[in-house]
């Protein structure tokens, strides 16, 4: 019986709203555009902290990235001519990594080299990889063609080469370049395959991005030493670097930071400057949840303060609604509804009108975030419990804002409910 | 008591087995800076399945009596007991409690709610008795057929005329089987001819059996009562039977 009591509630609410149906629709008004605009503004901050999860996650968890770097001191004194700047990792860097550290389950150390590249007509300067064959174990990527370094490759200083998708584009390779020779450098290498490979600029360093060709680390060594020039400024710029990179994996997440800590001890005694930065993915990972928290916080501030206003809003149209409608609680009150009766009614009322609110804010919110995504690029996700949640505040803000209106009809005398013109 | 409806309500204080019993009953109202009296300042009960009228001159004192007497609000002083229980007693609940169940009213104004139609409008009561929708859907249909608005059902009060939406607040009125019919004035909105038929209408309820208190100011209405109540500055002067 209460629940057909209920029912038949929800169903005089919406008769009375319908009554003033523009009235009832620029009341919720304040609330839709509150609900859309929390949904809107999650689905950006959830599409823009996801595509930066997957970026952390594409450099693997239980990965640790070492990089060279040039300090900017040794740049300045290396501005001298005929002055070479060494710096950086070392193969005895990665030697000691792999076998003093327990929790180092693998190292894959990797020269990163600018060569001009030629391919047939096309002739450009490209960004080879010098690495070993476990590299691809480490930064697992689709194979799109042939094959990638294999141990015989790299135990035979093979000439062998596999390009990326980004270098194959450059190079306007197509599938069928797989087994031809390509020039690097001046050496020939032959293709053995091509593989996918993380594009773009994004903040985060992913050590497969924007590489365009992968050759084994002892051809790289054999071939090109550890020296390299450049001419820059007209002045010749020499530096000595043995390895650019190492990818460190570690046996188990929890491991990740603790190892990360006793690399840059141990670093830290054999490079007498800080010629390298660590970079933990896992770290970031969680510094990445941390930003989004703090975003939601925001957010959600926001749009608690836009949903209030909704809210008072709708009470200041409850509150008339009242008044416009004393006679008719005047009728009910002498018919012998109780006082209580009177508040579920009002509060029905609001409630359902903060509901289609609601509805229609949750509509809004899922139109915004797709014309962002087109007008913008900028990804959205719009989240199963951004719609659940919204929903619930608006059915809260009803129950509310709805309750001081429906007190106040329900106080109502009724003798002078029914004398109410 | 001759009363058809019988209800689990605790009796409570003197009763002599009237259905309203007056003890003294006074009601002062504040009106501005004046304070007004109403009610009678003498004991007076009436039996099921009478007919009273309330007279006196247009003004107050006569519509005021009927709030007490409608459990609207609670007498100031003295006793008035409605089928026993003392109605000065009871908190706001139980007192629309009895007028749900043992009281109906019928208003100058009719008073129907306008956005709701016909048939809700004679429903109303059964709504807050808990009744299904289909049963109050039938009962509503009952009702509005005896009152001669059967085919009315779907319309608006404001699409009738005035007798007719009095016709249809007496079926609203008649819903709940009350023990009491409170009229405030019913013909006072309506032209004479309309009025006569209204007024025939509660007649021929008073003849089957429902306690009609009526209040009026115009002694041809009246005279359809078989008690007359004269009030004059809102006390009970004389009381008058017919036959």
């Amino acid at each position: 019986m209460r629940q057909f009591r209920l029912i038949r509630g929800v169903q005089l609410g919406i008769k009375n709203l319908m009554l003033h149906a523009l009235r009832s629709l620029l009341t919720v008004l304040g609330l839709v555009f509150g609900v859309g605009s929390v949904i809107a503004m999650l689905s950006v901050g959830e599409g823009a902290s996801q595509q930066a999860l997957d970026q952390i996650r594409k450099l693997g968890s239980n990965n640790i990235i070492l990089s060279s770097k040039k300090l900017v001191a040794e740049e300045a004194s290396g501005a001298r001519p005929a002055m070479m700047s060494i710096y950086g990792l070392t193969y005895d860097d990665d030697a000691r990594l792999r076998e003093s550290l327990p929790t180092v389950q693998e190292t894959v150390p990797a020269k990163v080299v600018r060569l001009e590249g030629r391919l047939g007509e096309r002739a450009l300067e490209l960004r080879v990889v010098g690495t070993t064959p476990d590299w691809f174990e480490l930064v697992s990527r689709p194979v799109l063609a042939g094959r990638v370094l294999s141990n015989g490759d790299y135990d035979s200083n093979a000439g062998v080469c596999v390009l990326t998708e980004t270098g194959a584009r450059k190079l306007t390779a197509t599938e069928h370049v797989v087994g031809q020779p390509i020039s690097i450098g001046g050496n020939v290498f032959k293709i053995i395959g091509i593989v996918v490979n993380e594009k773009g600029s994004s903040s985060i360093p992913i050590p497969d991005q924007d590489v365009d060709a992968y050759i084994p680390l002892s051809t790289a060594r054999e071939r090109y030493g550890d020296h390299i020039s450049r001419r820059t400024e007209g002045a010749m710029l020499r530096e000595y670097v043995e390895l650019h990179l190492i990818l460190v994996q570690v046996d188990n997440t929890d491991d990740v930071e603790a190892t990360a800590g006793a690399i840059d001890l141990m670093l830290k005694r054999f490079h007498k400057k800080e010629d390298y930065d660590i970079s933990v993915p896992l770290a970031l990972l969680k510094q990445a949840e941390a930003t989004k928290r703090t975003f939601n916080i925001v957010l959600g501030s926001i749009a608690g303060i836009s949903l209030v206003v909704g809210g008072i809003g709708i009470m200041n149209i409850m509150l008339a609604t009242v008044t416009e409608r004393t006679r008719e609680i005047g009728i009910r009150r002498a018919i012998g509804a109780k006082q209580r009766q009177i508040i579920s009614q009002f509060l029905i009322e609001t409630v359902v009108l903060s509901s289609i609110g609601g509805v229609l804010g949750i509509g809004l919110g899922v139109v915004l975030p797709w014309a962002i995504t087109h007008a913008t690029k900028m990804p959205t996700i719009i989240t199963m419990w951004s719609i659940l949640l919204s929903l619930g505040i608006s059915v809260a803000v009803g129950i509310v804002f709805g309750l001081y209106p429906a007190f106040r009809a329900s106080r109502l005398d009724p003798i002078e409910a029914l004398r109410h013109e | 008591m001759t009363t058809k409806t019988q209800h689990h309500m605790l009796a409570t204080g003197a009763s002599d087995g009237s259905l309203v019993r007056l003890e003294h009953v006074h009601k002062t109202y504040q009106m501005g800076s004046a304070e007004v009296h109403a009610l009678a300042a003498r004991t007076l009960s009436f039996q099921a399945a009478d007919h009273l009228a309330i007279m006196g001159r247009r003004g107050l004192g006569k519509s005021t009596m009927l709030n007490p007497l409608g459990c609207l609000d609670r007498p100031t002083s003295g006793h008035y007991f409605l089928k026993g229980h003392d109605v000065g007693e009871m908190d706001d609940d139980h007192l629309s409690n009895l007028r749900l169940r043992e009281l109906g009213f019928i208003f100058q104004s009719f008073n129907l709610i306008p956005q709701l139609t016909v048939q809700e409008n004679i429903e109303l009561p059964l709504y807050y008795l808990g009744w299904e929708a289909e049963a109050s859907r039938l009962k509503a249909v009952e009702l509005a057929t005896m009152v001669g608005l059967g085919d009315r059902l779907q319309h608006r009060p404001m699409e009738l005329s005035g007798g007719q939406q009095q016709r249809v607040a007496i079926a609203r009125s008649l819903a709940n089987e009350p023990s009491i019919l409170l009229a405030d004035e019913p013909t006072g909105n309506l032209d004479s001819a309309t009025g006569k038929q209204i007024m025939e209408l509660l007649v021929e309820l008073n003849r089957s059996g429902k306690t009609i208190v009526m209040v009026t100011h115009e002694p041809d209405v009246a005279a359809f009562a078989s008690h007359r109540l004269h009030m004059m500055d809102g006390v009970i002067d004389r009381i008058e039977e017919s036959d």
